[in-house]
């Protein structure tokens, strides 16, 4: 935390609930707390941190106790937090902006399945343009995800015709490139 | 004969491919028909908006633009994460200046957002007296629990409001048009665990279960889903419900297509209901009339 009291003006990192409001267009200062956010989030029972909490955090420029927490990682993207405000505020989209912040700067701390999903999914869409199930398994165990990940073991997936084995690729896949790279998400080495 | 652009999505030609089989076995009967978009491309789904915000536009942007190019209106994506991508693409350029040009320059076409997404459930709402007067086997004392899961109905500002996003009803008005008798339970908005069921099967197996048992204890013989990732995690997980010790028994988990499907007749194995993992018999065998569902053979 030192870090930012230590820097300049201007050319010091910017505040973390400023770069949430460019980022996001909302003012994270605007969450009154109530709490309703969270009463209606299917993952609180499972993160340290609620969306109620991780808006104070971002709101209070806690950058490095929000890395630390899981609750971005976990968030489902279920929109029901951003539904049910009553404030306006976007719970939902705060978290993508945190995960997106975390993820550039190489500090995420995304639960390791998590992370590899994630990694083997987009690798996939960036190869063939669209999502080869297969090989997003494939990828994916090799790339750190349980083993009992069980979808191609799984007894009946394959007498079930449910998994393709060759990649479809898009004809426009340098567009796809095109945009991945535009969009800074190259492969990271990580 | 209407003409509506379809974007099928990654799972609709992989692991829920019954989703799209049901979809086109209906279609024809609805006077409907489903202009593929070209060469499409992967939404980004739940990976995309962690990474980069403009990588979760400008991926499901492309096939709008082409959607476009192609002179359609309106597509309809029936998985409901896919829908939720595109129609929050489309919202966000439609009210952001600076990102509609970005996107523009990223995929080097000259997109003017003009297409309108729909979700599945918008489209059949649109078609439930056709639905009802093509039904010629309307299911009857089939008792379903319709689950409309996170993205289909909310937030109301991308989804235009099509339906009540706390108190929806287009999933059961589809149901009652194919003779169905939609059960009152609580749990029908609630998450499945959406992208985490490769990642996180423990938080799959929690959410998963409470909505089967809600639904099982409203009395309904099946749920209805209009999303591939909500039937994998309430069907293909089941087993794993069952042997962390969350869940007993069966709960056959159908696609909406299937159930418009059934009520018009067409066969359960041209609907795919022989690929799910939770057997559908018990269904299946209520509607051949049968008394007991042992009565039935296998499907598919
Ligand atoms: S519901 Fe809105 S105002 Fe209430 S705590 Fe959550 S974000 Fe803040
Ligand atoms: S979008 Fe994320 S934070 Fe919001 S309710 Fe859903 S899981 Fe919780």
């Amino acid at each position: 935390m030192g870090t930012h009291e230590h820097s300049h003006d201007h050319s010091g990192p910017e505040p973390l609930a400023a770069r949430v409001e460019r980022m996001t267009g909302l003012n994270p200062a605007k969450c009154y707390q109530c709490g309703k956010c969270s009463a209606g989030c299917p993952m609180a029972a499972e993160t340290t941190l609620r969306p109620h909490d991780v808006m104070r955090l971002v709101a209070r420029n806690q950058l490095e106790r929000l890395r630390d927490a899981d609750g971005m990682w976990l968030c489902l993207t279920c929109e029901t937090c951003t539904a049910r405000c009553p404030n306006g505020c976007d719970p939902a989209r705060t978290m993508d902006a945190l995960r997106e912040i975390f993820q550039g700067s190489g500090e995420g701390r995304a639960p390791k399945p998590i992370r590899a999903f994630h990694k083997s999914f987009l690798d996939q869409v960036r190869s063939h343009g669209r999502l080869f199930e297969f090989g997003l398994i494939l990828s994916y165990k090799l790339g750190g995800g349980p083993l009992f990940a069980d979808v191609t073991t799984s007894p009946g997936v394959m007498a079930r015709g449910k998994l393709g084995l060759a990649p479809h690729r898009v004809k426009g896949l340098q567009e796809i490139r095109r945009i991945f790279d535009a969009c800074g998400a190259q492969e990271e080495g990580r | 004969m209407s003409r509506i652009g379809y974007y099928p999505g990654c799972s609709l030609h992989g692991l829920s491919r019954e989703y799209d089989e049901s979809l086109k076995a209906i279609v024809p009967s609805l006077d409907t028909e489903l202009v593929e978009i070209d060469d499409w491309s992967c939404c980004g789904a739940s990976s995309a908006h962690g990474v980069s915000h403009l990588l979760s536009v400008a991926l499901p942007a492309r096939n709008l633009a082409i959607a476009e190019e192609q002179g359609l209106p309106e597509v309809v994506a029936p998985c409901a994460a896919c829908y939720a991508r595109l129609a929050t693409a489309r919202h966000e350029i439609s009210g952001d200046a600076n990102l509609a040009g970005t996107v523009n320059k990223v995929l080097v076409r000259d997109f003017r957002n003009s297409v309108q997404v729909r979700s599945i459930l918008e489209v059949l709402k649109g078609q439930v007296a056709t639905i009802k007067a093509k039904a010629t086997r309307p299911l009857k004392d089939l008792k379903v629990a319709c689950y409309y899961g996170c993205l289909l109905v909310r937030p109301v500002e991308v989804t235009g409001g099509y339906d009540d996003a706390e108190d929806p009803s287009s999933m059961e008005e589809v149901c009652k048009a194919a003779g169905a008798t939609p059960v009152k339970w609580n749990r029908r908005l609630d998450c499945c665990g959406g992208g985490l069921s490769m990642s996180r099967t423990g938080s799959v197996v929690r959410l998963g279960s409470a909505i089967l048992k809600d639904a099982r204890a409203a009395g309904a013989d099946a749920i209805v889903v209009a999303c591939p990732m909500c039937h994998s995690n309430l069907d293909f997980r089941q087993k794993a419900m069952i042997s962390r010790g969350a869940w007993e028994g069966e709960m056959p988990i159908l696609f909406v297509t299937q159930v418009v499907g059934l009520s018009m007749g067409i066969d359960p194995k041209t609907l795919g209901l022989g690929r799910h993992f939770v057997s559908t018999n018990a269904v299946t065998a209520r509607l051949a009339g049968a008394a007991a569902p042992a009565a039935a053979g296998e499907v598919g």
